[in-house]
């Protein structure tokens, strides 16, 4: 129990000391910072307003629409995302898939057709149609003679392969896929980015969780007569609400905090905070300050969701009593 | 979008069964269609979604790995050159950056290649007197183990006195040094915090924090405070008589910096899917164990970590391929300094790509892409099968 409370308050003190020297440079003067460290404000030097009025006075339009992008682009992103990939999740564990190899590989293979064609001056529309056409045909005729397919494990892979190509060699593609769609700089783009890149997340945890749901509930249901939309949406989704929970928050900090991609998808009208963080390293160096309070309002909105969350990460309070 | 044509219908609840033969009206043949394809209907969106986004980035990135990427008036002009980009990494000028400087193993070196050798051989023979052994199979694990055997004689050469890990060592410790602290941390915190304790919800909510910041923001801060002048260490580096050195002038030191600030940020990550499986498990088994009289040892090795071991797996696996791609901390708190000592794949990729080499930028990419597929196939392969198997 003592030996508990110690390590639980060193790390409390590991974790929380950033955050408290975070929260009082963002009150100090630059001549506090540039002096040496001073601890305590009223004691050790005289806070002051300078930093927080500069950001929500001087540079209001700089913050409040990237603050505005922040929030819609990452609440929509993440509960797309939490939605989708649930779903697949859940089909991936229940449900068996056997795509056959043959038909995948045609389908690649039109597909690098279509992105050729484009390439030499095609219209996009016109060579994604008759790409498609031609697989449709060539996966009638050809693809049915093709007998290897594959497994379930294989379709999760592939979706968590998509997340391992780092961001720096696919932003040039995708920026030049967002042109050719005129999505550049409109949040749309980065929802649909974010979704793509954050569901082989969800899926991949959550599937870990619904394997550990018992199956014979959904078999009682299912001989009463209940879709498998309902079994879904009424057993499984309630009994995975501390997984689906977590999930979501891991998400949804992911795409509050993503840097790079937006970087390039974004200018002027969809930009998002971690931008403009990053923006206060003018040339006369760090504005160390500046950056903690834009730090600061970064992170209060997602603490507070972590607040109100966290009590769902928790079952019956019977539950830890018998284990402490 | 044809992939899951040949789906099979769903494994259970099958219709048909209760819904006798009578002619149906129009939204009951719509909701009978809706049963039919409900495995599809699950999965489709999320494949159509990832679809859309990763097969034209990947053939496209793959092209410019293969090519020179030059700026010209009114746009740019593409030269196909090869395996060029590749060549330079291995072999070429890029390759004391790439791969670094390699010396002769020190008899540490030697005893580590070795027992790491005679391990790998060792689970190939016990592979192929198995029952279940396959040619097939086979080959796949001595490829598996040759590969790995190349990146230990890497790594042991490459950190042997006189030579120098390149980004791609640096990476790999950054990755696997990491992943193993955070995950243990991670498992410790959540074990303490499930407990019955007085002030259990404050703890669970801080500890929470250090992953809302975006990596940029946490860069900083931890620049902010590692400041040998302005940081709040000072009185103690001035105590041990520091005050006039830099962390960032020693190699080991300043990747440890680096680690320190990755480890502080995703150690939550852990913790917080750690919880929430632990949350989740069922009760009874515990309870029954207590009545049998067992220990707390015990019921921590024999039903506590096998429950979460399937989990456990998922999270080290996320957690590895994202810590391939570390780049935010390396380039802001050491630049990459000393010299390429804290530089990770990425960087050097993002650094490659901003002297304009696109097609070398993409190469390191890439090479980075087969890294972690190789590291994400073996551990979803043989770890997460074994651990499945085993429950």
């Amino acid at each position: 129990m003592v030996l508990s409370y110690i390590v639980l308050g060193i790390w409390s003190f590991v974790v929380l000391f950033p955050l408290y020297w975070l929260l009082i440079t963002s009150f100090k003067l630059p001549i506090h910072v540039n002096d040496g460290p001073v601890y305590l404000p009223f004691i050790d030097f005289k806070p002051s307003l300078h930093a927080w009025r500069y950001i929500f006075v001087d540079l209001r339009n700089d913050t409040l629409r990237p603050y505005a992008n922040t929030v819609i682009v990452g609440l929509t992103s993440s509960v797309l995302s939490l939605a989708l990939g649930t779903a697949a999740s859940y089909a991936l564990v229940r449900f068996e898939y056997q795509p056959r190899i043959g038909t995948i590989l045609l389908f690649i293979g039109c597909m690098i057709l279509a992105i050729v064609a484009i390439t030499l001056g095609v219209p996009w529309q016109v060579a994604v149609v008759a790409s498609i056409a031609v697989f449709l045909l060539l996966a009638q005729t050809i693809g049915k003679r093709f007998r290897r397919h594959l497994k379930n494990d294989d379709i999760a892979f592939w979706m968590i392969s998509q997340r391992i190509l780092p961001p720096v060699a696919v932003v040039i593609p995708i920026y030049i896929l967002f042109q050719r769609l005129d999505l550049l700089d409109t949040r749309t783009a980065l929802v649909i980015t974010y979704v793509a890149t954050n569901l082989p997340i969800v899926v991949w945890l959550m599937r870990d969780y619904f394997q550990s749901i018992p199956i014979e509930l959904e078999e009682c249901a299912a001989i009463d007569g209940a879709s498998p939309y309902r079994i879904f949406w009424s057993i499984v989704v309630p009994l995975s609400v501390p997984g689906l929970v977590a999930t979501f928050l891991f998400v949804l900090v992911f795409a509050w905090n993503e840097y790079l991609l937006a970087l390039f998808l974004s200018s002027a009208h969809a930009q998002t905070l971690p931008l403009t963080v990053a923006a206060q390293n003018a040339t006369r160096g760090p504005q160390w300050w500046y950056m903690s309070v834009l730090i600061l309002i970064m992170i209060i909105p997602v603490i507070a969701m972590a607040i109100a969350l966290e009590r769902y990460i928790a079952r019956g309070l019977l539950v830890g009593a018998i284990k402490g | 979008m044809q992939v899951t044509k040949s789906t099979q219908g769903p494994a259970q609840a099958e219709p048909g069964l209760e819904s006798p033969v009578v002619v149906m009206g129009r939204s009951e043949r719509m909701v009978a269609w809706l049963e039919r394809v409900a495995s599809a209907s699950f999965l489709m969106p999320s494949v159509l979604v990832i679809l859309f986004l990763s097969i034209f980035p990947l053939v496209v990135s793959l092209y410019l790995s293969l090519a020179r990427l030059q700026f010209v008036k009114g746009g740019f002009k593409i030269t196909f050159v090869g395996l060029a980009n590749y060549r330079k990494l291995f072999v070429g000028s890029e390759k004391t950056h790439f791969l670094g400087v390699l010396a002769d193993p020190s008899p540490l070196g030697w005893l580590v290649f070795v027992a790491v050798v005679a391990g790998l051989v060792l689970s190939l023979v016990r592979y192929a007197r198995s029952e279940g052994a396959s040619a097939l199979g086979f080959f796949w694990r001595l490829v598996a183990s040759v590969i790995t055997g190349a990146g230990v004689w890497l790594l042991v050469r490459s950190l042997s006195p006189g030579g120098r890990p390149g980004t791609l060592v640096v990476t790999l410790i950054y990755v696997f040094g990491g992943v193993t602290i955070q995950y243990i941390l991670g498992l410790v915190l959540a074990l303490l915090c499930i407990q019955q304790i007085p002030g259990r919800r404050f703890f669970r909510v801080v500890f929470l924090l250090p992953m809302m910041i975006t990596p940029v923001g946490i860069a900083y801060m931890f620049r902010m405070l590692t400041d040998f002048t302005k940081g709040p260490f000072t009185p103690i580096w001035r105590a041990f008589g520091l005050a006039e050195t830099s962390w960032v002038n020693n190699p080991w030191t300043a990747r440890a910096a680096v680690m320190i600030g990755d480890i502080w940020q995703w150690t939550p990550f852990m913790f917080i899917v750690l919880l929430a499986a632990l949350e989740s498990q069922p009760i009874e088994p515990i309870e029954a164990a207590l009545v049998d009289g067992a220990g707390r040892w015990q019921i921590f090795r024999h039903i506590t970590l096998p429950s979460v071991l399937p989990v456990s797996t998922t999270l080290i696996l996320i957690r590895l391929i994202e810590a391939f791609k570390i780049i935010d901390l390396p380039n802001v708190l050491t630049n990459g300094g000393p010299g390429t000592a804290t530089e990770s794949l990425t960087l050097q990729a993002f650094m490659t790509w901003r002297t304009l080499d696109i097609g070398g930028s993409a190469a390191v990419a890439y090479m980075l892409l087969l890294v972690v597929t190789f590291v994400a196939l073996v551990t979803v392969n043989i770890i997460r099968r074994r651990v499945v198997e085993a429950l």
